[in-house]
């Protein structure tokens, strides 16, 4: 078992090495010239060439990613002479747009998608994981059929009309939140009710979609598992059905869940764009869709991007050795 | 009588990675080792063993769905061994292979017809009459009604989804067919039915058989002569007659006196040999003699060399230091 | 003494939307402790749905089941049939075990040998964990797997075929049941593993003086274990008899058949196998009189159409020997000689 988790280790790092190289070579590739955007109105090709020294895009690509590399354990100094700016580490760059370095601007968006996601995440699992055991426990009666209806609707509704529709008719039909207020940062662990307030929508619409999806999927899982032949061992033993259930069908059921939702999960820290849009707040999402369609702000860019990808591939990590945990069938080697 | 088809030496290794691209601990599975077989035309050579003893492999590597590791095939007299894909392809036409589990080896989307007729595609054989009145009597001859020749598969029972598999083993006249366990899936009297067949059509069309089974019964109703295999390399070989009457390697022994008689008296009375522990793993082969671990004749010798082959008679040889 | 299993009558039939499959009907038979019964037939003939109905395992929502099914409990007897599914319940894995065919899919790929069969211990004796785990280690002893102390906590994938399959007789033992059901319990393994197999299963009978009920296909291991014979076809019991009389004196064509179509090590058949023509019937469109009927090479024995319009009933031909067919055992008995 250790040797397969430090192995998978390795794999990791090799990944996110690698990744850290393609991000930045395709950025390197890009035809636009960040130096040049960085400029504004009043531009000539001095400021161009003193913008691109700042930036650090003077020296070859290879340089540049080196740099960035030593930049996130050490941190990393921007700009000249008269204006240094220090980025303590990790350094993922310096965003001359807003004049920030760019570790600070995520972790201010950083806690808000991570709620959102966390948020959303327990939902749809409570949701989709109950709802489906019994639509598969109540195979053709009524539950099951509530949950096809359901299923049905949480999948074809896309957040942009679903959000919306939860925004209009449930949070400002009621008055739920102060529409001003929406958006607003409150700490869970000091201000939990605001906290809910800010969060609770949000993260229903995103786990709709969700739950849809893995209402259906907990069911016919377990609906598969429930014909296996060593079910039907377990009744022979003389288990009850609640026990067999429990305890041999669910968790052969659920493992596959483990592993797509850890990576659902993974996905969302990314950011949520649309949901972030709509409930206006500013998480992951909306910073990198902004520095992508409005300000152009490449060090914004290319440390959202990777900041997503190594969720992914660390996630991918544990989803792994969850699953040898729970599978041992899948610990050889 | 000249031999359709010769095995020199068959090896066929397959290579596993345990492990990833850092631990390069790669393990061998020798499925079949050096093994020595012929098959004369119009005879039927049955081919024995239990789980891991490389029966199937070689029927597989035989029509050459595997590439060979090393040794030779010689079919028709013409080295086949190496033959590329396309060199192959006019060959195929001649030895053909039935398949262990008729409801997985039939395309369930395409009806009896097409499957029988997509051989006659593949090769670009006209029949004479028209493909559909030769697909009408081969069916005839398997056994089944020519009427029924848009059906789909799910519609038949497995003895008559075996029945279409030999029809579409046939459809391109073979001269030597390999049969990879084709009875074991089937029901008992269904089993009998089928084996008939497989009798009358050797006799009538004149097909050399290397049926692969672990069911020693049926084997050794159907076969000339039998090869009995364990974990890749052959134990003894013989004619039927003198394989069931007067086996001489321990294991062959062993196996017969594991088959149950349908017979209580003669159950009753019978000293069985139980062979103590199991099967070792293909990946993880004894070294020696590959029986040695559970025969209850071993000696150090057994451990240490590989037996060679003992020809104790024209058509009956072993590979064992110690014959019973 | 009453007999541990006294079925009487047991039908099972399944509504589908083509018609009503009436797999098993009227089965009726009885089985002492320390004796092994098997019920021979193919598939379809309802000899894994007879089991399953013992066990009381068939979803009572979806069977239509009649007649039933005692266990001669020394204390008391319950009717499967009409009992609760609760009182049921407390029979399996006590009372009753079943084996099944394929062992790697009947053990819980998750949960470790020791863990199953500690589980099966404990829904009937009061322990903690690690009582379970060391009664585990004593039945991995006792079947005979080598290493008990290390293999209780490995997974079923990590076992051979034969290996686990002695894992499952372990598990069917924990308790001391009364009767074991072995539902084709060594058609999945090679040949040389089965006869371990069922020596094990002779050993473990008569230490525990259990009452064996195998279910299977294969003739030859029913002439080694089995006192007496129940042959099914179509959902229904066609001969039954001691073991010596179903061999050498069959009373019914279909037994008749079924030995003469089979192929012996020990006999050089150069000839053709004796096959019995055609194919089971559909048990949705049971024809009407004797459903082997149609297959049947004695038919023209019998005058008028009375096998095609009268299905014959169990009738005892010789002290205890019940076959179903209009002829009578000396008839049949002649014939099948002729037909050699």
């Amino acid at each position: 078992m250790l040797k397969y988790i430090s192995r998978r280790l390795s794999y990791t790092f090799l990944v996110l090495t690698l990744i850290s190289l393609v991000v930045f070579l395709i950025f390197a590739l890009l035809p636009a010239d960040p130096a040049a955007l960085t400029c504004g109105k009043s531009c000539n090709p001095q400021v161009i060439e003193a913008n691109r020294r700042r930036l650090g895009l003077d020296v070859s690509v290879w340089q540049q990613w080196w740099r960035f590399i030593v930049g996130l354990f050490q941190g990393r100094t921007y700009g000249e002479a008269e204006a240094l700016i220090e980025c303590p580490a990790p350094a993922f760059g310096y965003s001359f747009n807003r004049h920030e370095c760019v570790t600070k601007i995520i972790a201010g968006a950083f806690p808000i998608t991570l709620s959102l996601a966390l948020g959303a995440f327990v939902m749809w699992l409570t949701i989709g994981v109950t709802l489906g055991v019994l639509a598969a426990r109540f195979k053709g009666k009524f539950v099951d059929r509530a949950s096809t209806v359901f299923v049905l609707i949480g999948t074809s509704l896309p957040t942009f009309i679903s959000g919306i529709l939860i925004l209009l008719f449930v949070v400002i039909k009621f008055n739920l939140v102060n529409p001003l207020e929406l958006g607003d940062w409150a700490n869970p662990f000091t201000d939990p009710i605001g906290w809910l307030k800010a969060f609770f929508f949000p993260c229903l619409t995103l786990a709709l979609a969700y739950a849809a999806s893995y209402t259906r999927f907990t069911r016919s899982n377990v609906l598969e598992t429930s014909s296996e032949d060593y079910i039907r061992t377990a009744r022979a033993k003389g288990l009850s059905e609640k026990v067999v259930l429990r305890k041999h069908t669910l968790r052969a059921a659920l493992a596959p869940i483990v592993t797509i939702a850890g990576l659902d999960f993974a996905a969302l820290l990314g950011g949520a764009i649309i949901t972030e849009g709509i409930y206006n707040l500013a998480g992951l999402g909306r910073l990198s869709i902004r520095a992508v369609l409005v300000d152009y702000d490449l060090p914004i860019i290319l440390a959202t991007t990777l900041f997503a990808a190594t969720f992914v591939v660390v996630m991918n990590l544990i989803v792994d050795i969850l699953y040898a945990l729970i599978d041992p069938r899948v610990r050889v080697g | 009588m000249a031999n359709i088809l010769e095995l020199e030496n068959l090896s066929k290794y397959f290579t596993t990675t345990g492990g990833g691209a850092f631990s390069r601990r790669k393990g061998v599975v020798k499925a079949v080792d050096g093994v020595n077989l012929t098959v004369a035309e119009g005879e039927t050579v049955g081919l024995v063993g239990e789980s891991g003893c490389g029966k199937t492999t070689v029927g597989r590597t035989v029509i050459k769905l595997y590439e060979p590791t090393a040794g030779k095939i010689i079919f028709e007299g013409e080295d086949i061994t190496k033959y590329s894909r396309s060199k192959m392809k006019p060959l195929r036409s001649k030895m053909q292979m039935i398949f262990q589990d008729p409801f997985a080896s039939l395309n369930p989307r395409k009806t009896v017809g097409s499957i029988i007729q997509s051989a006659f595609d593949i090769h670009d054989v006209k029949p004479v009459g028209g493909s559909e009145k030769e697909i009408g009597n081969l069916l005839e001859r398997v056994g089944l009604n020519p009427e029924h020749i848009n059906r789909f598969p799910h519609e038949f029972s497995g003895g008559q989804r075996q029945r279409i598999g030999i029809a579409r083993a046939l459809a391109l006249k073979p001269k030597l067919i390999v049969a990879d366990e084709p009875v074991s899936a089937l029901d008992v009297s269904i089993q009998a039915q089928v084996v008939n067949l497989l009798d009358d059509l050797q006799e009538e069309l004149k097909l050399s058989y290397l049926f692969i089974a672990h069911d020693l019964s049926v084997v050794q109703h159907i076969s000339d002569r039998v090869v009995v295999m364990y974990l890749g390399k052959v134990m003894e070989e013989a004619t039927t007659q003198d394989l069931f009457t007067n086996p001489r390697h321990p294991y062959t022994k062993a196996l017969l006196s594991a088959v149950p008689i349908p017979d209580p008296i003669i159950e009753r009375k019978r000293e069985r040999i139980i062979l103590k522990g199991d099967l070792p793993s293909p990946m993880n082969p004894p070294s020696g003699c590959v029986f040695n671990t559970r025969c209850w004749k071993a000696t150090d010798i057994c451990r240490t060399t590989a037996p060679q082959v003992l020809q104790i008679s024209p058509k009956h040889s072993l590979a064992c230091h110690f014959p019973e | 003494m009453k007999p541990f299993l006294e079925v009487k009558d047991l039908s099972v039939a399944f509504p589908t939307p083509d018609g009503l499959v009436k797999a098993a009907d009227g089965i009726s038979f009885e089985l002492n402790q320390g004796e092994t019964l098997a019920i021979v037939g193919e598939s379809g003939s309802g000899k894994s749905v007879t089991n399953l109905a013992i066990m009381g395992l068939h979803n009572r929502a979806k069977t239509q089941i009649s007649g039933s099914v005692n266990i001669n409990l020394p204390d008391r007897s319950i009717d499967v049939i009409s009992s609760t599914e609760d009182e049921v319940r407390k029979l399996r894995g006590s009372a009753i075990s079943m084996i099944f065919q394929d062992p790697m899919s009947s053990l819980h790929p998750y949960y470790s040998v020791g863990d199953q069969i500690s589980e099966a211990w404990r829904i009937y004796n009061k322990g903690s964990k690690s009582d379970g785990i060391k009664r585990a280690t004593e039945m991995i002893d006792l079947v005979g797997i080598p290493d008990a102390a290390k293999r209780v906590r490995e997974f079923p994938h990590q076992f051979s075929g034969g290996m686990r399959q002695r894992v499952m007789i372990a598990m069917a033992l924990v308790n001391n049941p009364k009767l074991i059901i072995a539902d084709e319990p060594t058609t999945a393994l090679d040949v040389t593993v089965q006869s371990q197999i069922i020596q094990l299963l002779r050993d473990m009978q008569k230490e525990f003086n259990m009452a064996i009920l195998l279910v299977t296909h294969d003739l030859g291991v029913v002439a080694e274990v089995a006192d007496r014979v129940c042959v099914m076809y179509a959902g229904k019991i066609v001969e039954q008899a001691k073991v010596d009389e179903i061999y050498y004196r069959p009373a019914q064509p279909y037994t008749v058949g079924l030995l003469q179509s089979i192929p012996r090590v020990d006999q050089l058949q150069g000839k053709r196998l004796n096959a019995i023509q055609g194919q089971p019937p559909s048990l949705i469109n049971l024809p009407k009189g004797c459903s082997f009927a149609e297959r049947c090479e004695f038919k023209k024995h019998v005058a008028g159409n009375l096998c095609t319009e009268v299905a014959p009933a169990l009738e005892e031909k010789a002290d205890q020997h019940f076959a179903r067919c209009h002829l009578s055992a000396a008839q049949i008995q002649d014939l099948a000689m002729a037909a050699k």
